[in-house]
């Protein structure tokens, strides 16, 4: 079959419609509560043509939202990456820290976000104000660091002894075989799983944001929910779905860089 | 007393030794050549003498002190050349003599890396990655990159063998002109009998695997410099080819391996149609058969 030069474009558009579709058909038949396209398109308008504005605290621009849910992302994804990084390196080396951390690591990565955040609140219960800050920065960094840990672990495992031969025999110190050799033999590996860490932090920011009522494209989704503007549900999960794929992009672009070398 | 001595040197790893009862002394200034089979524990060898594996039994030593482990006075170039990706040509043989020379000054340092890269004729391609090299560049920066720390005694394993024929032949002139001015002690560990009687002067032959060990060293008396061409007429350089590669032959009739491997069949069966089955049901199971399979034969 001949392809198009369009089919990059025209393919994903069928795939488009059709959800539109069955969304509208839906919307008309059996789930009467779900507002139609239109209906949400009408409703949601203000939100995205004014992506920015400041209405009230619950009341902003979807980007607005967005925003403030990146931040706190960021913080938490960074705070991901430093504590899982070392762990995964350990791991990668020492056999013995492996057999005394990996079972509970195993216990503790299928744990979903919405189970660690009422623990980081009583976590960080004194905190006082920001009590809901911290418990949802502990609990999308203790959810994202796995991938980071797993496949900063594989890839420690997989230097080529080769390459660490070349360090042995030329006596580099340890710094600078942690630094001229596993380290660059590791990252791309390291990416893969800051990736996969970011997808995850993503995830977790809207159950911390709904459970916590923070400002954010997770907190005016259940809060509009509360509200009973169901087109806002629709427009949240738009963005969010959105974003996360904008991200991923951004990371697999970077990751490749790496991969590169 | 020799420069580098092996005693009843033997290696295991569990099962039948890959090595056994490895005597070899290599004199001060001596370039030495070990020719074998691949799988003949070659490699295994030459990482006992840098120090990378430890002998099961018997000692090494190098002039006189027991090796314990791996030392850039022992310079290795390994077989896969293992350079550094990440690293530039400079920056590779940089981190070799920044880790051997600490004491030194920055600007010294940066003048014996210039050095070595000149040496290998690479000055062009000073700053590109390894990936931008050819075959033949890179294993001239792994060589530099030994060079460069000073090492006492030089081990090449197999440095040329992933080389096709053209670039072979320019580096082994280029190991015979690092030889002529430096006269570094050489052990060259290769599979090729002409490449070792170009080169050393002497050639030892490994036996067979497993508990493979040297066999009777040959004293390699052509006169240099040795000219490729020349060589190939020349009747003492005929006679020492012959002499090894019957000696190595001659192994090779002594030992002999098996291996069973495990066949798994396709999972078809010809039939003959008009055949009357007689009690016998279709068979249909995927079949696994052992097959044993002679090794140097």
């Amino acid at each position: 079959m001949k392809s198009f030069k369009l089919d990059w474009l025209l393919l994903p558009l069928i795939g488009f419609g059709v959800v539109l579709v069955v969304w509208a058909i839906s919307s008309n038949t059996w789930a009467t509560n779900l507002p139609s396209p239109a209906k949400t398109w009408e409703s949601s308008r203000e939100y995205v043509l004014s992506p920015f504005a400041k209405r009230g605290e619950m009341d902003q621009g979807i980007l607005r939202f967005t925003w403030y849910s990146l931040i706190l992302v960021a913080q938490g994804y960074g705070l991901a990456l430093l504590v899982g990084t070392p762990i995964g390196f350990c791991l990668g080396l020492s056999k013995t820290f492996t057999k005394i951390f990996d079972p509970i690591i195993q216990i503790l990565r299928p744990v979903s976000p919405l189970a660690w955040l009422p623990l980081g609140l009583v976590l960080f219960m004194n905190a006082g104000k920001e009590a809901g800050t911290y418990g949802a920065l502990f609990t999308i960094a203790i959810c994202a660091m796995w991938p980071t840990v797993l496949n900063t672990a594989v890839g420690v495992r997989a230097v080529p002894q080769d390459f660490l031969n070349v360090g042995r025999v030329l006596k580099l110190s340890r710094w600078k075989t942690l630094t001229k050799i596993l380290i660059p033999a590791t990252l791309p590996y390291m990416f893969t799983g800051f990736r996969l860490s970011l997808g995850i932090a993503w995830l977790a920011i809207v159950a911390a944001e709904m459970l916590t009522g923070r400002p954010g494209a997770g907190g005016f989704l259940w809060q509009e929910y509360n509200a009973l503007i169901y087109e806002h549900i629709i427009l949240s999960i738009i963005t969010i779905g959105l974003v996360g794929f904008a991200l991923d992009r951004l990371m697999s672009l970077l990751e490749r860089r790496f991969k590169s070398i | 007393m020799a420069f580098l001595e092996l005693t009843n040197v033997s290696k295991g790893f569990g099962g039948p030794p890959v090595l056994s009862d490895i005597n070899l002394s290599i004199g001060l200034g001596e370039f030495v050549a070990i020719v074998g089979y691949s799988g003949s524990g070659k490699t295994t060898l030459i990482s006992l003498i840098a120090g990378l594996l430890r002998p099961t039994a018997g000692a090494i030593t190098l002039d006189g002190q027991p090796i314990t482990g791996p030392d850039p006075e022992r310079g290795l170039v390994f077989q896969n050349y293992s350079l550094l990706p990440w690293l530039t040509v400079a920056e590779n043989i940089a981190l070799a003599v920044e880790s051997v020379y600490p004491g030194k000054s920055p600007a010294d340092q940066a003048e014996q890396v210039d050095r070595f890269i000149a040496m290998v004729r690479l000055a062009h391609a000073r700053d590109r990655l390894p990936r931008d090299l050819s075959g033949g560049m890179r294993q001239r920066v792994a060589v530099a990159r030994t060079l460069a720390t000073l090492p006492r005694i030089l081990l090449l394993d197999e440095p040329l063998s992933a080389l096709d024929a053209l670039t072979r032949a320019s580096l082994q002139d280029e190991i015979t002109q690092i030889r002529r001015t430096d006269n570094t002690t050489i052990l060259l560990i290769t599979n090729s009998v002409d490449e070792a009687l170009l080169l050393a002067d002497r050639v030892i032959p490994l036996t067979p695997g497993p508990g493979a060990t040297l066999g009777e060293s040959v004293t390699v008396n052509l006169p240099r410099p040795r000219d490729r061409k020349a060589l190939n007429h020349d009747p003492e350089f005929k006679r020492l080819r012959a002499l090894i590669t019957n000696r190595l032959l001659g192994y090779r009739t002594g030992v002999k391996a098996n291996v069973t491997r495990k066949l798994i069949l396709p999972d078809i069966l010809p039939e003959d149609l008009d055949a009357p089955r007689v009690n016998r049901p279709p068979r249909r199971p995927s079949e696994i058969r052992e097959e044993v399979v002679a090794l140097n034969s």
